[in-house]
């Protein structure tokens, strides 16, 4: 690179302009290129509330910040260096974000009067000529003209022209960043492969907007930011839905049982299913019900069946399957109940980020209802939560609860990823033959896990009657004494306080064993807290940080890892949950840290609160 | 899937009988239909191990406890819905599901259509009694309107459903009625239901002695059962009466009941249980008896339609996607397209 570039560590950048200026297609472009590159890196696409609100509006604002870095990166920053802004209602929505002194790229045709109205500028104000970004380093393109000169005698339409202008700003960045425009290229070829005047068209945009920074004196100076010092490995970049679904097609795989996905469209849960869709010569089987209790329903009768049985939700669709969770404990056979939490009550805030399900998975059914409850903390880590939850659903013949977010579903980080033999064997050991003559099959008759036989239909001789109504002890058969009942729902609580047998010990993430604070977090606030405590630990202070993964039940050593520190702080994007289940469990007085704004935490925020406290 | 022919170990209706003790009430229908389908279960050339009974909730509900297959009690009006989850993924499954009025049309309504509209190969038992028995008579979807019940003193203000209008209009592949007074014509259904690839839909009028007793006399008691019903053979008039001296005639679109000493048997509509026009014509015969010049109510299997099932369909994008790409790789698909390596 020439001389004048400048050697950073990290940058944080973030798009923005109109849902249908393709920013989500720009920013996992410069995601994957920059993933390639080797920089450790973490995404956050903000998705507008509606589908496809008016064009230039506030409420159209799409975006999508990424963070990338030589040294290691838990979250996609707190604030950015870069915002992209391809019109004046992005630039109106996302100033807040950016750093004092930060760089603004502007699109100058998405600042004319009718956008500057629609983002509810003041008659007559543009901000871009009228002196009050002079703080900011504002860097003002006419996007729009240069696609269209560039693509002048392509034969292509006004629209389609307008259509690449994404890859303009794409091929500027790249520029600025000094990387390579083959990853993107390869992705237009494939995307448009049945329309080359298309593909040759963005790429035209494309390496145009590259080489605009090398011709033009726009621009002061080039950024480099070299390849992160992180473990040594194979690496992909991963979004958190994506890693899900594989999680469970690897748990498939491991167990030597077919996956099936019963499931009902919603939001931000749908990329699952999507996802799963693909994947039929996995012997992946994918049933878009009519509804979400059905949805929850064909899987209960999957796994009647034998199958690897999941169902896929958020939270209003949670809340129906509700009853039907309820009889898959009674039933006691292997169920994985996927939750990507986002911002509720009721339809909420389908679009934003939330963890405001912990207590609905934990308590949320009918009568004393148990089951394990298992977090993801980033989008990599969906992968192995969700594999260790189906390993838990079969090996112990329960339903559990998978808890994920709109943040890890959407977000994307660099992912080292196993080999398949790296993973371990699940034994579904399914009963393929009656019990010996004379003796009687008991299909509640349970092993060392506490765990009832998994027998399905077609073996001989293990014909029985399962069912919601309360159970006879080994018999099954329906039973309403007063003894049994109480004998019962005990049993039911201890095969799931069972599982914390089979798991390992709660470890710090960070951090001294001993000290005055220790940082507790669960899902994915795991990023901004490592972030948050990294920092408080350089600068001093005693601080540590634990992440549960495992929330029902608790490793057992976690009350002793809570005792070691004066304080436990635990922050959650709710409004105080997992603070009242370690309270109510442990009788220590954790304090909760809440935030309820749709968004995640800032590590800034964090630090401010560890620091009233270490 | 099974390719290899199977082998069957037959089994006695005794067979069937599980060791629980029936707790319907004294006089209840479904004692009847329990006895039936014990008896042409047997018949049926499988295997008890691949049968599987399903119910949801309600009095009919109790009925896979008493058949010695695999079986499960579920929850109220989800018995469709699980029964599509299993069927799709274990096809070669004998799927029966057993439901009353109140689980299938009221709280199960929305699975009820869908599984019709899927074609699922599954044979379902619709248990109507027109009541709700289990939570001890409240009026049900299928009522009659001033129904007067527990939780309707003053009589019910809903209009019933007529249940197999429902199920024509969900587009059911195997339509069906019966009653639990007639053993001989419910066994010669469910034969035919078991028979059937697809959705087999089998309305059967159960009386409920307890809570809406009679509901169905009229149909079943001997002295007004002929003159009342007309059961519907294919290929066979529609001749109905206790001397079989009435019939019908359509008349353009206009079904119409005739005197056999006016009409020739020869020009009497002829029953095609092929023919979806005129099976939602005898559906649509619901005449509440007491009605001058009422229809009498049509029994038999109304309409039967060849149709891909769901499963069959699920079942080959599985098998075509492994003949196009193979058998899925686990490596490959961790991996990805685009990956780098860090030393």
């Amino acid at each position: 690179m020439e001389n004048n570039t400048l050697l950073a560590t990290e940058a944080t950048i973030l798009f923005a302009g109109d849902s249908g200026d393709g920013i989500q297609l720009t920013g996992d472009q410069f995601t994957n290129t920059t993933a390639l590159y080797g920089n450790d890196l973490s995404t956050f696409p903000n998705f507008p509330a509606e589908i496809r609100a008016p064009q230039g509006t506030l409420a159209g604002v799409s975006g999508f910040q990424i963070k990338f870095g030589s040294t290691e990166v838990f979250t996609p920053g707190d604030r950015c260096d870069m915002l992209v802004v391809m019109n004046a209602a992005a630039l109106k929505a996302n100033l807040k974000q950016l750093k004092p002194g930060g760089i603004i790229i502007a699109n100058t045709e998405g600042f004319d009067a009718k956008n500057l109205r629609l983002a509810r500028y003041a008659e007559g104000v543009n901000p871009l000529e009228d002196g009050s970004l002079e703080t900011y380093k504002l860097f003002k393109i006419d996007v729009t003209r240069l696609t269209k000169a560039t693509l002048e005698g392509s034969g292509l339409g006004t629209k389609e022209i307008d259509r690449t202008k994404n890859m303009f700003v794409l091929g500027f960045i790249y520029w600025i960043y000094n990387r390579s425009l083959d990853t993107t290229i390869r992705f237009i070829e494939q995307k448009f492969a049945k329309r080359p005047e298309i593909v040759e068209a963005n790429i035209k945009t494309l390496k145009a907007g590259y080489n605009y920074g090398d011709t033009s004196e726009t621009f002061m100076q080039r950024v480099e930011i070299r390849p992160a010092q992180i473990a040594p490995g194979r690496y992909r970049n991963i979004n958190g839905n994506p890693a899900t679904a594989m999680g469970l097609i690897a748990a498939a795989k491991k167990s030597g049982l077919n996956l099936f996905l019963g499931s009902y469209p919603i939001t931000p849960a749908s990329d699952i299913l999507h996802e799963l869709s693909k994947y039929k010569h996995f012997g992946v089987g994918t049933f878009q019900a009519e509804d979400e209790i059905a949805a929850i329903c064909a899987a209960i009768g999957a796994s009647f069946g034998g199958s690897l049985a999941v169902t896929t939700s958020s939270g209003p669709g949670i809340a129906l399957k509700t009853e039907a969770i309820g009889l898959a404990i009674m039933l006691e056979l292997p169920l994985v109940i996927v939750n990507v939490q986002r911002g509720g009550p009721s339809t909420g805030l389908p679009t934003k980020t939330e963890q405001a399900d912990l207590l609905q998975a934990v308590y949320g059914r009918n009568g004393e209802a148990p089951l394990p409850v298992i977090a993801a903390k980033s989008p990599a880590d969906c992968f192995f939560a969700a594999f260790e939850a189906c390993r838990i659903a079969i090996e112990h013949r329960t339903p559990v609860f998978f808890l994920s977010d709109g943040y890890l579903a959407n977000g994307a980080e660099p992912w080292r990823f196993p080999s398949a033999a790296d993973l371990p064997e699940i034994k579904p050991n399914i009963l393929n033959s009656a019990p010996a003559e004379g003796e009687k099959f008991l299909p509640y008759r349970r092993d060392e896990k506490l765990a009832r036989p998994w027998a399905v239909p077609g073996v001989k001789g293990l014909e029985h009657r399962i069912g919601g109504l309360e159970k006879e002890h080994e018999t099954g058969n329906i039973s309403y004494d007063p003894e049994n009942h109480e004998f019962m729902v005990k049993l039911r609580a201890e095969r799931v306080e069972k599982v914390a047998d089979y798991i390992g010990p709660q470890t710090l993430d960070q951090g001294p064993e001993k000290g005055k604070l220790l940082v507790l977090g669960w899902g994915s606030t795991y990023g901004a807290i490592k972030t948050a405590v990294k920092t408080a630990l350089d600068e001093g202070y005693s601080v540590a940080h634990a992440h549960v993964r495992y929330i029902h039940p608790f490793p057992k050593n976690l009350e002793s890892v809570l005792r070691n520190y004066d304080h436990v702080l635990i922050p959650e994007m709710n409004n105080g949950q997992l603070v009242r289940i370690i309270r109510d469990r442990f009788l220590i007085p954790a304090e909760g840290f809440s935030k309820i704004k749709g968004i995640p935490f800032t590590a800034e925020e964090l630090l401010t609160k560890i620091k009233t406290l270490a | 899937m099974e390719t290899a022919e199977k082998t069957v170990t037959p089994f006695t209706s005794k067979e069937l009988v599980t060791d629980q003790e029936v707790r319907w009430c004294p006089g209840c229908g479904d004692y009847s239909i329990l006895k039936q389908v014990q008896t042409v279960v047997p018949e049926l050339g499988l295997n008890r191990e691949e049968i599987v009974f399903i119910s949801g909730i309600g009095c009919s509900s109790r009925f896979p406890y008493y058949m010695e297959t695999y079986g499960m009690h579920s929850i109220h009006g989800r018995a469709t819905a699980i029964a599509s989850g299993l069927k799709a993924t274990r096809p070669e499954l004998s799927v029966w599901i057993v439901t009353g009025d109140g689980d299938s049309l009221s709280i199960g309504g929305n699975h009820f259509i869908h599984l019709l509209r899927r074609n699922f190969d599954v044979n379902v038992l619709l248990f109507n009694n027109e009541i709700y028995g289990l939570t001890k008579g409240q009026y049900s979807p299928t009522s009659e309107k001033g129904k007067i019940t527990k939780s309707t003193p003053m009589g019910s203000v809903d209009h019933p459903f007529n249940p197999l209008a429902v199920v024509m209009g969900a587009d059911g592949t195997f339509v069906a009625r019966a009653m639990d007074r007639d053993p001989i014509q419910l066994r010669t259904v469910l034969k035919r239901a078991h028979q059937h690839k697809g959705t087999s839909l089998v309305e059967i009028y159960q009386n409920c002695n307890v809570f809406n007793d009679g509901a169905f006399e009229v149909f079943t008691e001997k002295s007004t059962k002929a003159d009342e019903t007309l059961f519907a053979e294919h290929g066979q008039p529609l001749i109905f009466g206790a001397a079989k001296d009435k019939g019908l005639i359509l008349d353009g679109f206009q079904p119409k009941v005739v005197s056999l000493s006016e009409v020739s048997a020869n020009d009497l509509w002829i029953h095609d249980e092929r023919d979806r026009t005129k099976a939602n014509m005898l559906v649509r015969m619901f005449d509440d008896p007491s009605r001058e010049g009422h229809f009498p109510r049509p029994f038999g299997i109304f309409y039967v339609e060849d149709r891909f099932t769901y499963e069959e369909a699920y079942q080959q994008q599985l098998k075509e996607a492994r003949d196009r790409k193979g058998e899925g790789d686990l490596d490959a698909l961790l991996s990805g397209n685009n990956t780098w390596v860090v030393e």
